[in-house]
Formats: C-alpha cells, sequence, structure tokens
C-alpha cells in the first residue's frame, strides 16, 4: 500500500535566529509513515509538538531540518501542489462568520479551484451529508458550535481532498455531535480518504485509528497499531474479583498476570470461602499505554485543556 | 501556479467585498466623511468651491481604500480565518493582492458616486479622462497597500486603526487637499512630499483641469512607487511573521 505522508527526520526549531532567545526545538527528527486509506492518529500531551507537526505538513510553517513528501510531492519544493490536494480542519473553527454556511462552502470551492458547475451540486451533497441542508442560507456565526464544526469539516472536504488533516476535532462538543463527528470522520476514511487525525481524546483515537503514534517533547516515543501499542505496553493479564465482603458488603480486587488462569486461581483462593459476585478480565486500554509512555494521566491531559469539557469521551 | 495565484486573488477579493466591505454603515460612512471634511473648510473659507474638488476625491479615495483595508487582515488574523487562506493554493504575495483588490475596487467605487455628484454639479467639461483613470487607479493601489502595510504591522485591531489614523490624519492636513502644498512652510513642502496623497490630489488638480499625461507623470511615477514598496514592506512583514 503507497504512503498518503512520508516523513523524515522532520524538525522546527524556533528562536535560532535570535541573539537574545534560547532557541525551543519543538519537533525533533521524528520520521514516520501514513498509508493511504488509514487514520493516523497523533497523540500527546499539550506542547508534545502535535500541532507544530501538523503546521509544517500542511505547509502553515517552514521545517528546519528533515523532509516530507505528501502524496507523492516535496513539502519543501512542491507546497503548491500539496495544498491543492489536501484539506485541512483547524482546531478553532475558522469559517468566515459573515457568509452563509452555502456561502463558505462555495468560497472554500472557488480557492481551490473546483469548476463553477460543481459548486451547487457539490455544497448541497455536503450540507446533506452533515445534516445541514435547512442551515443552507444562516450566516456561520449564528450556527451552534457543533454545526460550526461540521461545516468547517465540510469546507475542507470541499475540493476532494484524498488527505484530510483533523486537529482536535471534537474538542469542545457534547456528547452527541462528537459521537456524531465520529462517525462523519469513520466515512471518511471508508469512503478512500486518508485522515491525520490529533487528538486529547484517547477513546477517540482508540476507536478511529487504524494506527497512532504518541509524540512527547517532539519525539515520537512509539507508534503502532492500537492492539499492538496495547501488547508492547502490558505483556500481563488483569483479573478483576469481586467478593462478598465480611461485613456484608462488597469488595472488589485485582490479580495481574501473564496466565488467566493463574490470577484467576490466585483470586478465587483468596476469597476464603466468601461468595464470588464476579470475575472480570481487564483489557489494557489505549490510556494505559498512554499513561506508561508519558507519565501523563487523562486527568492531567484533559486538564491541559482548561474550561474544555471531556464529557464526549464516551461517545 | 500563476492560474492559481490569480483565481485566489479574484476571490479572496470578491469574498472581501461581500463579507466586510459592501454593508450600508461602510459605504455612508466612505462618502460622508470626506464630504464633511471638505464642507467644513468650504464653510470656514468660502471661494473656490470647484478648486476643492481634486482633494475631496483624493479624501475619499483614501479612505474608502483604506480603512476597512487597514483591519480586515489583522480582525482575521485574530479570530483564525486568515489561517485558511494561508492554507489554500496561493502564494503570499497574490493573497495580499487579493487583500488589496477589495479595498481597491471599493474605494473606487465610492469615489466613482462623488465624481458622479461633483461633475452633475460642477461639469465635466476639460476632463483629460485617461489621466483621471490613471490617477485614481493608481492612488486606490497606493493607499490599498498602505492600508495592507498597516494591518501586518500591527496585532490587534485597535492598532491598527490608530496607526492608519495616525498616517492618515496629518497626511489629510498636509498633502494638498484643502491647503496647496505650494503655500505650506518649507518644511512643511517637503515633509508633503513624501506623503503619497500629495500625488494624488495633484496628478487629479491636473486631470480635472484638461492638463497632459506628461504634465502629471512624476506624480504617477511616484504613486507606482509607494505602491510596490508598501506592498513588497506588507509581504515582508507577514511572511515573518509566518515564521
Amino acid at each position: 500500500m503507497p504512503y498518503a505522508i512520508e516523513v523524515e527526520g522532520l524538525t522546527k526549531t524556533y528562536g535560532q535566529d535570535q541573539r537574545k532567545v534560547k532557541p525551543v526545538v519543538a519537533v525533533d527528527q521524528i520520521s514516520f509513515q501514513v498509508w493511504e486509506g488509514e487514520i493516523f492518529g497523533f497523540l500527546g500531551p499539550n506542547g508534545a509538538g502535535k500541532t507544530t507537526t501538523m503546521r509544517m505538513l500542511t505547509g502553515l510553517s517552514r521545517p528546519t531540518a528533515g523532509r516530507a513528501n505528501i502524496l507523492g510531492f516535496d513539502l519543501i519544493h512542491e507546497v503548491s501542489r500539496i495544498k491543492k490536494r489536501i484539506g485541512v480542519v483547524p482546531e478553532r473553527s475558522n469559517l468566515y462568520d459573515e457568509l452563509t454556511a452555502y456561502g463558505n462552502l462555495e468560497f472554500a470551492m472557488q480557492l481551490y479551484g473546483v469548476p463553477r458547475a460543481e459548486w451547487r451540486p457539490r455544497a448541497e451533497e455536503l450540507l446533506e451529508r452533515f445534516r445541514l441542508s435547512e442551515k443552507r442560507d444562516i450566516s456561520f456565526a449564528k450556527l451552534s458550535r457543533g454545526m460550526k464544526r461540521a461545516l468547517t469539516i465540510a469546507a475542507a472536504l470541499a475540493h476532494h481532498p484524498p488527505l484530510v488533516f483533523l486537529d482536535e476535532p471534537t474538542t469542545g462538543l457534547d456528547v452527541m455531535n462528537a459521537r456524531s463527528l465520529r462517525k462523519m470522520i469513520a466515512g471518511l476514511r471508508d469512503g478512500g480518504v486518508t485522515v491525520f487525525l490529533t487528538t486529547h481524546y484517547l477513546e477517540e483515537a482508540e476507536r478511529l485509528c487504524n494506527r497512532v503514534a504518541i509524540i512527547v517533547n517532539g519525539k515520537i516515543v512509539a507508534l503502532d497499531t492500537v492492539d499492538g501499542l496495547k501488547k508492547t505496553a502490558h505483556n500481563t493479564n488483569i483479573v478483576e474479583i469481586t467478593f462478598e465482603s465480611e461485613s456484608g458488603g462488597v469488595e472488589t480486587r485485582r490479580f495481574e498476570d501473564r496466565d488467566v488462569a493463574k490470577s484467576v486461581q490466585t483470586g478465587l483462593a483468596q476469597a476464603n470461602g466468601r461468595r464470588v459476585l464476579a470475575v472480570n478480565t481487564l483489557r489494557p486500554t489505549l490510556e494505559d499505554v498512554f499513561v506508561k509512555l508519558t507519565g501523563l494521566s487523562r486527568e492531567v491531559m484533559l486538564a491541559e485543556k482548561a474550561g474544555k469539557e471531556p464529557g464526549n469521551a464516551g461517545g | 501556479m500563476l492560474v492559481d495565484d490569480l483565481r485566489c486573488m479574484f476571490y479572496i477579493g470578491l469574498k472581501d467585498l461581500r463579507a466586510y466591505y459592501f454593508k450600508p454603515p461602510n459605504i455612508s460612512w466612505g462618502i460622508i466623511l470626506p464630504f464633511a471634511f471638505v464642507l467644513a473648510f468650504a464653510i470656514r473659507n468660502p471661494g473656490d468651491l470647484r478648486g476643492l474638488v481634486p482633494g475631496l476625491l483624493a479624501l475619499t479615495l483614501l479612505f474608502g481604500t483604506s480603512s476597512m483595508e487597514a483591519i480586515v487582515i489583522v480582525f482575521e488574523r485574530r479570530i483564525g480565518s486568515l489561517e485558511r487562506l494561508l492554507l489554500a493554493p496561493v502564494r503570499l504575495p497574490a493573497l495580499l493582492a487579493g487583500k488589496l483588490l477589495g479595498g481597491m475596487v471599493f474605494g473606487l467605487t465610492v469615489t466613482l458616486v462623488v465624481l458622479v455628484i461633483m461633475f452633475s454639479i460642477f461639469g465635466a467639461g476639460g476632463v483629460n479622462w485617461l489621466l483621471l483613470c490613471l490617477a485614481l487607479l493608481l492612488s486606490a493601489t497606493a493607499f490599498s497597500s498602505l492600508g495592507a502595510f498597516v494591518s501586518v504591522a500591527v496585532r490587534e485591531v485597535f492598532e491598527a486603526q490608530t496607526l492608519a489614523n495616525f498616517i492618515r490624519f496629518p497626511m489629510m492636513f498636509l498633502g494638498g487637499v484643502f491647503i496647496p502644498v505650494e503655500t505650506l512652510p518649507q518644511g512643511l513642502q517637503i515633509l508633503a512630499r513624501a506623503l503619497p496623497l500629495t500625488y494624488t490630489v495633484e496628478s487629479l488638480r491636473f486631470a480635472l483641469s484638461g492638463r497632459s499625461l506628461g504634465d502629471a507623470a512624476l506624480d504617477l511615477v511616484v504613486l507606482v512607487g509607494f505602491a510596490v514598496v508598501l506592498f513588497a514592506l506588507a509581504v515582508h512583514i507577514m511572511a515573518r511573521r509566518l515564521e
């Protein structure tokens, strides 16, 4: 399968040419590949280098060193060709308040050279796909947050890009809107579009991504399928046993071993004749992997996004 | 690549005109403000009213092109929508040229309205039309470039408004709109020669009095110079900001 993105030794250093400021290495010689047609997750805590990487790959910021090839074009020398073939959804829904939903889509198509005859049918199709047909003539400013997000994604798809960059697409959305957007993102992959996704929500990455890279302090510390990462991080099995306690209440304890049967045996041996209410085997989550690799917990990650509701995690 | 640049330039200008410029408050403000200044001057110094027409046209063009132009870029940068344009397949000079186009079209439109009103009052006999068109077009480019330069040089909308007024208001009084530059003290005359509005007023005066293109050649060349230098500075500053 060919690569949609190939990155080799990509580096971004800020303040390199300023005498008074100490240079800061935001992205430090990262290398990875994204296959065509996959959803590639790019995870990491705030300041890890996610957005800087995305800004470089979308032509908004020039790399200090390294090279990247996107859809077969060199990032340094053919950035205009790349820009024409990618769609980008930034973290902030940044369409034009003064234009209607339809007007924003039309302007996106005008910028990317979509033939005039396609403007109306394509805009109508996108509005319908993102359930915004009724809001066609409403200005962007008057749409709800979820609708603004959906329209921003629709605008990024207006010119049929084979590769889409999504920066924190569901941040700040309520459970229903986040769930709906995730379905749309999964639908993109089903339609053959490659998706490069940065997110703070580990459950989101776990549900959507074919492969995930974890970046910490500008370096990629892990890259694999979600299952592969889980296997790497946890080679033991956890068994959770719930007993009836001596006082008549409930007590839950965890037992960990490479062999599930051994964990169960150990747990049951500790029951001491008490009634066993439940035996569960726990699979490691991506969150466990993340905590192990970054030293951060999910709560810390969400706290970094001050004021942004983690309520969509279950969507 | 050039086709992409030209297409984006056109649609960026068109979008700005639709989204920001052609709103009732802008149109009325763009026409009323220069009229108010000139009327105030005419009431205080009644006399050759026809002699104030070049200044009125120049002021209308200056405020029409630069008022919104000075705000648009910094405003879009603040709300994040400028990033959409930076992500599009367009090079930075073409992106800024698109922004210039919006200011120019709006400025020329309101100036045209004032021009029609003036011609209906004073008549349009003996006008050098080619020179008039060139003077208006080159002045609109220079003022729009000035607006773009102001907009990329600051970080906040209020700073853009302050800086734009800091440049425009002295220019209004020194640029020959109300008082001929030749009658100013020597020091102020030198200062006036460093302002684009002086050359606009002068070239419009030549055009409306039917003088030849050659008479205004220096004014037109200087206006081109202002446009090129201010536009190049705007592109340079913005490119550095993006790094």
